[in-house]
């Protein structure tokens, strides 16, 4: 739904729905980013505002690329703000029991995702869910190709690791 | 001799996964991976990953939006600053004082005031440039009011610098209380959320040139020219730090900003 007195915008209009149209992305994206539902939408909004506030500072390009940029960086100074304060950090499930079948599958990924390093979460996030070139991810992490081929390579291997049974001990300890 | 005997590099491997290997390699490392099955089962995994993260993740792009996501909506919100600026005024009086605070505490063991200036200065940087809802009193759109605002109240005419060559937009500013008197602050954004500051006080201390102080995270450029000493903050690389200072410094040193604001 569209007001009216925003018609007289209609230049301004394309770019918003352009940002509209890459919502549900974002979404997923975020999600997978934080593993919280509540966290990610909120990571969301606080892109849509700034991108929505920073719309003279879009000069031209990819939007979706930008948006993804805003995204990370917001969700990088969150991780660095928390790490200031004292570990108060939510847990999900962690020591709920293993179980069989494809709800364990669902949370075997979730917590080989939780294992990794954040730069490498984001750019295999942003390869494999979101579908980004290797060149876009440089972008948006503002690293050279290299570092984002490096980067996936120890994601991947951390995965593998942790789903093969080489857990942290946390796990195994109880 | 082909492409089918040189040999396949692990970049390749994760290219030829992520559908991002040249054409004319696809052969090569398809014949590389019959002939070797332990690279053969890596690639099998890592598609598998990938998989699974799509299957667990992949049903939130077709959730419903959620109303608080209307663009509409946040367009408004996002401009009707004055209507949380009473929430931003107590914002920044309490975080003021605390910065206040941190800098008397700090004043005992008596640093200079390059120390004092630039740590009060990184305090208030760090603080706000995390706000995305609040960074500022006052927006950038009613320039020539925050101008008249914050130099009434430092008794000094300010001069905010027009950062747009730099790629940066003024986000605002806003009152902040400093270790002795008054202090200005100003926000500066670029395209992908990289945030500077100017930070502005009244001092005596004599005219100095740009100086340079490290901070963990954030950095800082300080000088001091007629009476009013200024912290230009921003992320920790130098370089670029320097080439906005630098920008910063010239134009309040000519006396003007780089081009009139409208």
């Amino acid at each position: 739904m569209r007001l009216p007195s925003l018609e007289r915008e209609s230049a301004l209009g394309g770019f918003r729905q352009d940002i509209e149209a890459a919502v549900p992305a974002l979404r997923r994206y975020a999600r997978a980013l934080t593993r919280n539902a509540e966290l990610a939408d909120d990571l969301v909004q606080d892109t849509l505002v700034r991108a929505l506030r920073s719309e003279h500072l879009f000069h031209g390009g990819e939007l979706r690329s930008w948006l993804y940029t805003i995204l990370t960086n917001l969700n990088r100074n969150r991780l660095r703000s928390l790490a200031r304060r004292p570990a108060v950090q939510a847990i999900e499930d962690n020591d709920a029991p293993d179980m069989a079948g494809p709800e364990a599958g669902a949370r075997d990924i979730e917590r080989a995702l939780a294992s990794l390093v954040e730069d490498q979460r984001t750019a295999l996030l942003l390869v494999v869910l979101e579908g980004l070139t290797y060149r876009e991810v440089a972008e948006v992490q503002g690293v050279p190709i290299g570092t984002v081929m490096s980067r996936l390579a120890r994601a991947r291997m951390q995965i593998k690791a942790y789903l093969d049974g080489e857990r942290p001990a946390l796990r195994r300890v109880k | 001799m082909s492409d089918r005997d040189s040999p396949v590099t692990e970049d390749e491997l994760h290219a030829y996964v992520d559908g991002e290997l040249p054409a004319d390699r696809r052969d090569a490392v398809e014949a590389w991976l019959s002939s070797h099955p332990d690279d053969a089962a890596r690639v099998a995994a890592w598609r598998a990953q990938a998989d699974a993260i799509r299957a667990h993740y992949g049903a939130i792009a077709s959730e419903p939006v959620a109303a608080r996501f209307d663009i509409d909506k946040l367009t408004r919100s996002g401009r009707s600053w004055r209507a949380i600026a009473a929430v931003a005024v107590i914002m920044a009086f309490l975080a003021g004082g605390v910065v206040g605070w941190m800098a008397h505490g700090a004043s005992a063991a008596a640093p200079s005031r390059f120390d004092i200036f630039t740590s009060t200065a990184l305090d208030a940087h760090k603080l706000y440039v995390v706000e995305v809802r609040h960074p500022v009193e006052v927006t950038g759109a009613e320039r020539p009011h925050l101008v008249y605002w914050l130099s009434k109240r430092l008794d000094y005419q300010l001069l905010m610098p027009d950062l747009e060559a730099s790629g940066l937009k003024l986000v605002g500013g806003r009152l902040l209380p400093g270790p002795f008197g008054p202090a200005a602050f100003c926000m500066y954004e670029g395209p992908s959320g990289e945030r500077f500051t100017i930070y502005y006080a009244r001092t005596d201390a004599p005219q100095t040139a740009l100086r340079y102080r490290a901070g963990e995270r954030f950095s800082a450029f300080y000088w001091v020219e007629n009476g009013l000493a200024y912290v230009v903050s921003g992320p920790g690389d130098r370089e670029r730090l320097l080439q906005v200072a630098q920008a910063a410094y010239d134009q309040i040193d000519k006396g003007v900003p780089a081009k009139t604001t409208r």
